[in-house]
């Protein structure tokens, strides 16, 4: 069976938890902010969750390092916003084991004997189920009115190779702990996770690790029943030459080039002159460059066969930084119009 | 390590960071363990199997562990198959006695040992069917690190290799790997697990009278917050581990005493990006916090320029020069005018056309001229990127180098593809060695 897919931007029927993963080195935390100003368009609220205590998303948008609260990080075109946390699980087991229990100071003797430590790092899957159900929380989470108070909740989730055991985990501690809290807990999130109210993105580069990763990771997901949303191929640099005319440019037309970059005022085309001396190594970078692009087509005729619907962010030439986060977010917003 | 760069180009751009003699490193027989660790994504398993490589062809006896390598490089390794023991890769080392063996980390594996290993066959058993073991050891945080240090440990033991080199886990921080071993340690020694083992060990309710009301106050609460069968299940771990304790914290002790010994030569692997750099500054931190010994940075998928001399603005602006350049010209002139043609109505494509038959030989003229051009400009775009991506690394690095300028640093030039075979990894070495990104 198929599992659901996940809709993003462009349907009518967005789904309200985006989960962001991807290989490290992807860009899957600059893949998630731009995603979260781009849904929180029109006056609409969305919040950012980190999980993995990295504090990328305050690196990202130069502030600092965030607390274990919601605080607004941004405002997107129109007026909407967005908010930030970072989720941390010891925090997040304290409260709510304040939340159900209230147990205040049996939670500081917890704290004391390790069993805090051993909740959040050792046992299995503990920590996993905290993160995941404190960002689950968050979706639900309705205001005295009786309105979501986030639209939509954008997670930069832990990478491909571990994304759907993560997600997963609380299938897995609903079998270890067979009732009780924790597994109704489990339950009740699992039961968000597999729903379209959920999208799973992938963030991939066009080189072999990730594609493979992705495609791995795709599989893996549909094989937990966990609903795939889209492929993002981040960082996609712009072809200048096309393989013909690179051959006739290293072959018989050396001397024209030559002669083209002297008529563009780089110095002189003759032997020894410094438009000529420039050939070899623009021709070297072009080889580079036509391999590389060569290696990028293989790639894309892999991702096409995985059957989920892709979108191309480019590669920003100055680096990342906040104008070209909002520059990402308007391209995916076009994007998701196109679709 | 007071090398100075000498290539002229590298001098130029890194001052301050001396030059990480990577093969010096390598045949120095004092050196029996490299560890490679740095963020996700860097290339820690490719520079591990490099170094390895070169290892073995300078004549050592090298083993790799490799953590989660991709598929086809294992398989380049012959390691695809998960057996949990080192082979021997073929096509690899010198006259001079060198060989490279590897293998690929089964954590699951390396668990189940331990336990065979330290209970007898009736306990071990019990322990490997005990549900609450099969989620520990099937990984989740920090298993995989502390399994990776075992079976270092395991492998220096053996005294079969004189060089170790060996991958870190992709943990959520670079740091993990050094201190999920003593989490996993002291939790399974510590207090807690007492408190755990507590009911299990007097037996029963006759015991409970022994426990003091914080102690039941606990159980209570964790056998309400869990469900009374995960602590049941711990419980019975933990008493079927109960002859282990000691054990893995001693364990623990021991490769964290390993990886401070001399003969270990800790590489820090990162790219020239910003998140890499930064874990790759916290991890300089924190060796020298530890002691630990540090020889230097890997900088992966670094880009160079053999024209490095022509700026990014004068190429883009030489580039926009030729692309408008041609009305200057006649013959290009005419060149231009014909994408136009071609997208205009009827007429003026047969008026361009009518041109062009006039003219047969100065036309084909203009479209070489034409496309001369345009391929040139293309060429300097191009480098207009190429100096761009050079200059956004330069700046990355330099905020590393400003933090850490006493960290030797061994670049590596960006390939255009991905390595998965051996020749690859040859080239990588070479690189390696080499330290400075040749001019692309």
């Amino acid at each position: 069976m198929r599992s659901p897919r996940g809709e993003w931007l462009g349907s009518d029927a967005v789904s309200r938890l985006q989960v962001v993963s991807g290989k490290g080195g992807t860009g899957k935390t600059t893949v998630a902010a731009a995603l979260a100003l781009a849904l929180a368009r029109e006056g609409r609220r969305t919040l950012l969750v980190e999980v993995e205590g990295r504090q990328g998303i305050a690196q990202l948008f130069g502030a600092e390092a965030l607390p274990y609260e919601e605080r607004k990080i941004a405002v997107a075109s129109g007026g909407g916003e967005v908010f930030a946390l970072a989720i941390d699980a010891e925090r997040a087991l304290l409260d709510y084991l304040q939340m159900f229990y209230k147990l205040g100071s049996a939670g500081r003797a917890l704290k004391k004997l390790g069993a805090i430590d051993f909740a959040t790092t050792i046992a299995p899957g503990l920590r996993d189920v905290l993160l995941t159900g404190k960002a689950c929380e968050a979706v639900r989470r309705k205001d005295k009115t009786g309105r979501y108070v986030y639209d939509h909740v954008i997670m930069d989730a832990p990478p491909t190779g571990r994304i759907t055991r993560f997600l997963n985990v609380n299938d897995e501690v609903a079998g270890l702990a067979r009732f009780g809290p924790i597994h109704n807990q489990a339950q009740a999130v699992m039961k968000v996770l597999k729903s379209p109210e959920t999208a799973v993105h992938l963030v991939t580069l066009l080189e072999e690790m990730p594609v493979q990763e992705t495609a791995d990771g795709i599989a893996e997901l549909e094989q937990a029943g966990l609903p795939v949303g889209r492929v993002v191929v981040n960082m996609v640099r712009p072809h200048h030459l096309d393989e013909d005319a690179l051959r006739a440019a290293a072959g018989e037309r050396r001397a024209d080039v030559a002669k083209a970059l002297s008529r563009a005022g780089l110095g002189g085309a003759r032997r020894g002159g410094l438009a000529e001396r420039l050939v070899d190594p623009l021709l070297a970078q072009a080889a580079e460059h036509a391999s590389r692009v060569e290696l990028e087509r293989a790639q894309r005729t892999v991702l096409e066969q995985l059957d989920v619907p892709t979108y191309e962010l480019p590669l920003l030439g100055a680096g990342m930084d906040l104008a070209g986060l909002y520059e990402l977010a308007s391209e995916l917003r076009k994007q998701a119009g196109e679709e | 390590m007071t090398e100075v760069t000498t290539g002229t180009k590298a001098g130029a751009r890194m001052d301050a960071a001396p030059r990480l003699p990577v093969d010096r490193l390598l045949d120095d027989p004092g050196t029996r363990i490299i560890v490679c660790c740095g963020a996700g994504g860097v290339g820690k398993t490719t520079t591990a199997a490099a170094l390895g490589v070169r290892a073995a062809e300078r004549g050592r006896k090298v083993v790799v562990l490799t953590i989660d390598p991709a598929r086809r490089l294992a398989q380049s390794m012959g390691i695809d198959s998960l057996d949990n023991t080192p082979r021997r890769v073929k096509g690899v080392g010198g006259a001079d006695g060198g060989e490279l063996h590897a293998m690929m980390l089964d954590m699951k594996r390396t668990f189940d040992e331990i336990v065979e290993g330290h209970a007898d066959a009736e306990r071990a058993e019990a322990i490997l069917a005990n549900p609450f073991y099969q989620s520990l050891s099937a990984g989740f945080a920090g298993t995989q690190e502390y399994m990776a240090m075992e079976k270092l440990g395991q492998l220096r033991a053996r005294d079969d290799w004189d060089l170790i080199v060996v991958d870190t886990p992709p943990s959520r921080s670079a740091l993990d790997f050094l201190d999920a071993p003593k989490r996993l340690g002291s939790f399974l020694d510590g207090k807690f697990i007492r408190v755990l083992m507590a009911p299990a060990k007097v037996g029963g309710r006759a015991g409970m009278k022994f426990l003091n009301v914080g102690m039941s106050l606990m159980t209570g609460t964790l056998s309400k917050l869990m469900g009374a069968s995960l602590l049941k299940d711990v419980q019975t771990f933990v008493a079927a581990m109960d002859t282990m304790f000691g054990g893995f914290r001693t364990r623990a002790d021991a490769t964290f005493r390993l990886l401070q010994a001399p003969g270990t030569a800790f590489l820090v692997v990162a790219a020239p990006e910003p998140d890499a750099l930064r874990e790759a500054a916290y991890f300089v931190q924190r060796l020298a916090a530890e002691d630990m010994p540090l020889a230097g940075l890997v900088l992966n998928r670094v880009h160079g320029s053999g024209a490095d001399q022509l700026s990014a603005e004068r190429a883009l602006a030489a580039a926009e020069n030729l692309e408008e350049g041609g009305i200057v010209d006649q013959e290009s002139g005419n060149a231009g005018l014909r994408d136009p043609a071609a997208e205009a109505d009827g007429a003026g494509a047969d008026a361009a056309d009518a041109g062009a038959d006039a003219s047969v030989d100065a036309s084909t003229d203009a479209d070489v001229d034409a496309d001369v051009d345009e391929i040139t400009a293309g060429l300097l775009r191009l480098h207009a990127e190429r100096m761009q991506v050079i200059a956004r690394e330069q700046r990355t690095r330099d905020r590393f180098t400003s933090l850490h300028p006493e960290v030797a640093v061994a670049e590596v030039a960006a390939l255009p593809g991905d390595v998965h075979d051996l020749a690859g990894l040859r080239a990588i070495g070479e690189r390696l060695a080499a330290g400075v990104p040749a001019g692309a």
